[in-house]
């Protein structure tokens, strides 16, 4: 059944066909056909947000928090190009994420008209794909494919840029009832022979480890890395991106690696022989220097994408697949390979891992004067809100300790800014987690410096009853360049301190924001102001923890050193021998 | 580091062009030449990059080109099984003196003159590239004037086309 639509309506019943239940964005002057319509949605739920990068960033934790596309809306110019961060952030995160974008009627593109960019031009390379529609008719077709394209193959941002001459004029609205894209046709089976192959591999290996990226957590191949790994017994390291896609709590998990991994997670893949890489890309902050990335390790390289196969390590057996589908199959070929007798001893891998954990766990130095630790904070938070909380990060120190210190056991539970590295992606993807998932206690785990970022989304909150909790970190200082400062440029502090311990003063601007404020200066106060935040749920409520500021994260491998010149702490090196052959 | 010549199907999108062009910029690999034209088939464009790169590199740019939705098909065209050609227009000064000479030479690359004047002739060459490299050579003496070139076009040898070979999805190893 067709019917005479303005394309501002097309796209909201477009939307409304996609099963889009909220849209993070701001109106303006190209985008504000679309307005109109929207108000009338019995289905689509429009929140206003008070900075498009919020929009962009609350659309991405909403699908990492609830394996559902995200999406923003913005109007042309400005408007489109505040979400550009965010954009380019969910496109090296491999976010769903579809961004609408108006753009200035389509007699005017290309003569500087007002509030006119050329997003599409902008975005091509931070996209998976995007359109210029300057056609009514052509609104649907763009919208079905965005949804797409952004929620199979490898996950990522679509954009879709709508003149408004297209938003105004009427057509037909035609839902399409298929999907046309001869060129985008995503492997997402493996290839049995090859998984074969990798099943005889992995038995035979005496050092193995399952290194898990990112892309377990997409292919929400949780339960099935868990049976592979009980029924195989070998070792587990979840990247940045990973945290939660194996429980920590597993005997078998070894942590977290690279620049600030644990050694048993970084010792594990470096004296590997074998590394069984499911959905992870051997980036940088994992690896350290890759000529001396795990030398001595075969790969078995399991990924949606191709292009990651053999981009930064070759792959002795490449698998193009979805992540949960390989593990799916790789399951019963391991079994019958351990029926056939075929299985190596990992007893001796095993006392070597078990040595490196027990030797060099995860910690951190109390400060002798009093100060609050920021590493103290985190755990006590992770403990008290537990594993079925949601935790957003921000980038920095406080990332990496919110990585560290508190215990994941569930995917999705876990939010943060990995690939990109993007300071104030916390507090707007904290709200877009806590609408999309509104029966978990979501927190905001921010630094002072990110926090100043993007601090605005908290009006949202508060105006829209979305109750986020944030733990601000702060130590009135950009703490992670500050630890570079200390560690590489003689101490020497040029620009990093924010004096944030003054100004603002973040529990004013709590109130200002109709937010809970409190503040925290002291060890013994932490547990009662958490305990105090978790009983509110009328409104966000936010905890300034003013810390030490010269606390550091350990252990690090500095950038451009390989692996195996982790330190766990200044000056302070594993001893390697007993994993060495 | 070796030359490498990629036909690429594209579908004839707004904005095509500037999605192949911006990814070898983005990923860090230099065009040496390229060819874009329509095909038999409606709606479709083929692309001639060469590229200069090392194996890796290649197969990076393969599989980031795939990845793009236009794309449509990747294939290798390699210098003993394809046949690669370029148009070269050349001005070269020739008055009454030097003219028989450089006529000589346009008879002998088969090339043809296309315009005269009193002190100038203007050849249409096509050809492989090291024909055309040593066409230039013989021509330089006579003082070459200017040059306009084309990107290098190519096909494969034999009956089978384009279309009959493994679509780009289809491959499950690499």
């Amino acid at each position: 059944m067709s019917q005479h639509l303005t394309g501002a309506e097309s796209l909201v019943k477009s939307l409304e066909h996609a099963d889009v239940e909220v849209v993070f964005g701001i109106p303006g002057g190209a985008i504000l056909p679309v307005y109109d319509p929207l108000m009338d949605s019995p289905s689509v739920r429009h929140i206003l947000v008070r900075h498009e990068q919020g929009a962009g960033h609350a659309a991405e934790g909403y699908a990492a928090a609830s394996n559902r596309v995200g999406v923003c809306m913005a109007t042309s110019g400005p408007g489109a190009t505040n979400l550009v961060t965010p954009i380019a952030d969910a496109h090296m995160d491999s976010v769903p994420m579809v961004a609408i974008t108006g753009q200035v009627p389509s007699a005017f593109i290309g003569s500087d008209a007002f509030q006119e960019a050329d997003i599409r031009g902008i975005t091509m390379p931070i996209t998976k794909h995007n359109y210029l529609v300057t056609r009514t008719e052509d609104i649907p077709r763009a919208i079905k494919e965005a949804f797409h394209l952004a929620s199979t193959g490898r996950p990522g941002p679509v954009l879709v840029d709508i003149t408004k001459d297209a938003l105004q004029a009427s057509a037909e609205f035609v839902w399409p009832s298929h999907i046309d894209l001869p060129g985008y046709k995503p492997t997402t089976k493996p290839h049995g022979r090859q998984i074969k192959e990798a099943a005889r591999m992995i038995v035979d290996a005496h050092r193995p480890v399952f290194y898990v990226g990112g892309g377990a957590i997409r292919s929400q191949a949780h339960k099935e890395l868990r049976q592979l790994a009980e029924l195989t017994g070998i070792p587990v390291v979840t990247t940045l991106m990973a945290r939660g896609a194996f429980p920590d709590s597993h005997p078998q998990h070894m942590g977290m690696p690279g620049m600030h991994g644990t050694v048993g997670a970084v010792g594990a893949l470096q004296k590997a022989d074998l590394l069984i890489v499911l959905g992870a890309r051997f980036d940088d902050r994992v690896t350290g220097k890759l000529e001396s990335f795990s030398p001595k390790s075969k790969v078995i390289h399991i990924d949606i994408d191709p292009a990651e196969i053999g981009k930064n390590r070759y792959a002795d057996i490449p698998i193009v697949s979805d992540v949960r589908e390989a593990i799916t199959q790789l399951i019963p070929a391991v079994t019958s390979e351990f029926d056939a007798g075929n299985r190596a001893d990992l007893t001796a891998w095993w006392i070597t891992l078990n040595h490196w954990r027990e030797t060099y766990p995860l910690g951190y130095d109390e400060p002798t004067d009093g100060t609050l630790s920021p590493q103290y904070v985190i755990e006590r938070l992770g403990k008290i809100a537990g594993p079925e909380a949601i935790y957003a990060a921000g980038v920095g120190q406080h990332q990496m300790w919110a990585a560290q210190f508190i215990g994941y056991e569930n995917p999705n539970t876990w939010l943060n800014s990995g690939g990109l590295g993007t300071m104030g992606y916390s507090i707007p993807a904290a709200m877009g987690a806590k609408v999309g998932a509104p029966d978990k206690t979501v927190w905001a785990i921010d630094g002072d410096g990110c926090f100043q970022m993007t601090n605005q989304e908290l009006a949202t909150c508060t105006i829209n009853d979305i109750p986020i909790k944030v733990a601000l970190i702060n130590n009135a200082s950009l703490g992670m360049v500050r630890q570079w400062q200390n560690l590489f440029y003689n101490e020497r502090y040029s620009n990093t301190d924010l004096h944030s311990h003054s100004v603002p003063d973040f529990v004013k601007l709590a109130d200002a924001y109709g937010c809970h404020g409190l503040r925290v200066t002291k060890a013994e106060e932490v547990d009662k102001a958490i305990e105090k935040s978790m009983e509110f749920n009328d409104a966000p409520v936010l905890i300034d923890f003013q810390v030490h500021r010269d606390a550091m994260v350990w252990p690090m491998v500095a950038a451009g050193t390989g692996n195996d010149e982790i330190q766990f702490a200044r000056d302070l090196a594993p001893k390697w021998e007993r994993g060495d052959d | 580091m070796a030359r490498h010549t990629l036909s690429i199907l594209v579908q004839d999108q707004p904005g095509v062009l500037a999605r192949i062009s911006a990814l070898f910029s983005r990923r860090g690999y230099n065009i040496e030449s390229l060819a874009v034209g329509t095909t038999e088939t409606e709606g479709v464009s083929r692309m001639t990059v060469v590229v200069n790169v090392d194996q890796h590199a290649l197969e990076q740019i393969t599989k980031q080109l795939n990845k793009l939705i236009n794309v449509l098909k990747i294939v290798e065209l390699d210098d003993n099984t394809a046949i690669a050609r370029e148009l070269m227009l050349i001005k070269v000064k020739a008055d009454d003196h030097s003219r028989s000479k450089v006529l000589e030479l346009v008879e002998l690359f088969r090339a043809k003159i296309v315009d005269v004047s009193g002190d100038a002739v203007t050849i249409e060459a096509t050809g492989s590239r090291d024909k055309l490299e040593a066409f230039l050579n013989v021509l330089a003496p006579h003082g070459i004037k200017e040059i306009v070139q084309s990107g290098v076009v190519a096909l494969a040898r034999g009956g089978r086309s384009i279309a009959d070979r493994s679509n780009k999805n289809s491959e499950r190893s690499i």
